[in-house]
């Protein structure tokens, strides 16, 4: 699901390309990957395990963990990456918020 | 494994590393822990890099941030970024993802300057995609030069205006404010008005950022009850009652506050006291004047000791500072006292304008004590009529909840839930917070993977069996 972004960059960097569900996103290096996905149009990140709800980044702290993604089979918080030349990004498989409950 | 340390510090925020300086001053071995790839905390997130190009945006309170990663880096104090702490035991040994990699130091004191949450505001459709907290919007701004277009700002207190204004700054004022407190509040708050006038600078940053607001024209709506917001698959659109009539109000992005609260999650896995602070409605952790706690060697500075804002926290760190040099040895009561001095006076000046505030901003009613079809565990999404129905079922305390209904227990261990599931309880078993009590917290604070466990340095592992 991408759409035009509200979310507005106002400075202009050097960008990567990163991989989102298939497709190829041109990101702003070193950026927040939470953001910088925001700011490609990406508006909604997973589905909750229990009701398939979709979701998308909250706090933007690390503290609420909807912004959870995959990166090269990893389920991780997206706004506690940095965009990096050819991540590989999807969304969590269904059970993935709960994937990495110890 | 290296040496122990005197003093680890969990946090790089205004107290982090004004208490990380202080204490390298003082002769201490001092090692910083913090989630994010660079110094700030929340409020300086990311200051030495946005401060040339979004310092006129962000204002000269958040470049001032400058001050204190400079020292900081100054100070030597070793620094280890993105390093997320998952427990802390055994006096202490401190484990922490870093990297994909889990590690483990050893200091003999603790220090917790884990800052603030947002408050909790489960409102009708505040989990839909499109929805943030403010403080996610400041964040976007600060550590990514990201606005949002359009933007609809929900609740009450300060920290609205200061973004709202911020985003007038940048050229994209948000759509309309729509505020939670009323002029009642304002009222009941000028009991306050001298501590108002003593913290005067507050007042007079206020009063200008509201007059930024409106010279922009922002439409701002007071007093509005049961907001919601409403969408298919994400926000289209905030509805209120205002006046008696109802409105709609069509975004795509939503910003809530209504105030931010203690982040407790470690000093409660540390089994430190905390009660219920009435003016502030929250729990607040046990502390003596110097942010010591009732656990030996663990000591809170900062707004995860009570919130007061970063200049405060800036000066509770150099406090707290000082008397663990002198715990440990590096000073003597006499100097500690006499260093404490200027440091108290400077607290107590901080804290004046705080009664006026909670008392004209109080948090949002309605989000305080949810509808029952509102989600206010947003994990496992249940349901305020959820927590309602287990009270009728006999359950008094939110450790139960966990049983009854998974509450609590999914990747954000109760930090978006865990105090409205406290005033639920309390209201449906007549109960006051501090009878209800919180969840218990206990390691791992934070999700880690076999992965990273299974990366972890040999000798750490030898150490953790």
């Amino acid at each position: 699901m991408k759409t035009a972004s509200p979310f507005l960059e106002l400075d202009s960097g050097p960008r990567v390309d990163v991989t989102w569900d298939g497709e190829t996103l041109s990101l702003s290096e070193g950026s927040n990957l939470a953001a910088a996905l925001l700011a490609a149009g990406v508006d909604v990140f997973r589905h909750t395990p229990v009701s398939n709800a979709p979701r998308a980044p909250f706090c933007m702290m690390g503290a609420c963990f909807d912004c959870l993604v995959e990166i090269h089979g990893v389920t991780r918080q997206a706004c506690m990456l940095e965009v990096t030349e050819g991540m590989v990004i999807a969304r969590p498989q269904e059970m993935g918020a709960h994937a990495n409950e110890t | 494994m290296p040496m122990k340390r005197d003093l680890a510090i969990i946090g790089a925020g205004p107290a982090g590393m004004a208490a990380a300086a202080q204490a390298a001053e003082l002769g201490l071995s001092v090692t910083v822990l913090d989630e994010q790839p660079r110094a700030g905390g929340q409020i300086y997130r990311d200051v030495d890099r946005a401060a040339a190009s979004r310092g006129h945006i962000l204002g000269a309170d958040y470049t001032d941030g400058r001050r204190l990663t400079g020292d900081l880096r100054q100070s030597g104090v070793e620094h280890i970024s993105g390093a997320v702490v998952w427990a802390i035991e055994d006096e202490f040994r401190i484990s922490y993802t870093c990297e994909e990699r889990g590690a483990q130091i050893e200091a003999d004191r603790i220090l917790l300057a884990t800052g603030a949450l947002e408050r909790p505001m489960p409102i009708p459709g505040w989990t839909l995609p499109g929805v943030m907290t403010a403080g996610a919007g400041q964040i976007l701004l600060k550590q990514s030069g990201i606005v949002a277009q359009g933007a609809v700002l929900v609740g009450s207190g300060p920290l609205l205006y200061l973004i709202a204004a911020q985003m007038v700054r940048a050229g994209t004022p948000p759509a309309a404010m729509i505020e939670t407190q009323t002029l009642g509040d304002m009222i009941r708050a000028l009991r306050h008005v001298g501590g108002a006038l003593r913290g005067w600078p507050y007042m007079a940053k206020g009063l200008k950022m509201l007059a930024e607001i409106k010279r922009a024209k922002v439409p701002s709506f007071t007093g509005a009850t049961q907001i919601a917001v409403e969408g298919e698959g994400k926000a289209e659109a905030v509805t209120f009652t205002h006046k008696g009539g109802r409105r709609r109000i069509a975004c795509e992005t939503v910003f809530l506050h209504h105030g931010v609260v203690p982040n407790t999650q470690a000093a409660r896995s540390l089994g430190i006291g905390h009660h219920w602070d009435a003016a502030q409605s929250a729990f607040v952790p046990e502390l003596d004047a110097w942010g010591q706690s009732d656990v030996a060697e663990v000591f809170i500075a900062g707004d995860g000791a009570g919130i007061g804002g970063a200049k405060l926290a800036e000066h509770a760190g150099r406090l707290v500072a000082l008397k663990i040099a002198q715990n440990a040895g590096h000073l003597s009561t006499q100097v500690c006292n006499r260093l404490a001095a200027p440091l108290r006076r400077a607290v107590t000046r901080e804290r004046a304008a705080r009664p006026f505030l909670n008392a004209a901003y109080p948090p949002y009613a309605a989000a305080l004590n949810p509808a029952n079809s509102t989600v206010i565990c947003r994990c496992e999404e249940v349901t305020a009529g959820d927590i309602r129905s287990y009270a009728k079922l006999g359950c008094l305390g939110p450790n139960q909840t966990k049983a009854f209904g998974r509450a609590g227990m999914g990747p954000c261990q109760g930090r978006y839930c865990g105090l409205t599931v406290t005033a639920l309880l309390a209201d449906a078993n007549g109960q006051s917070p501090n009878e209800t009590g919180y969840y218990r917290i206990r390691p791992p604070l934070k999700p880690v993977t076999l992965g990273e466990l299974a990366a972890m340095d040999d000798a750490a592992q030898d150490a953790a069996e």
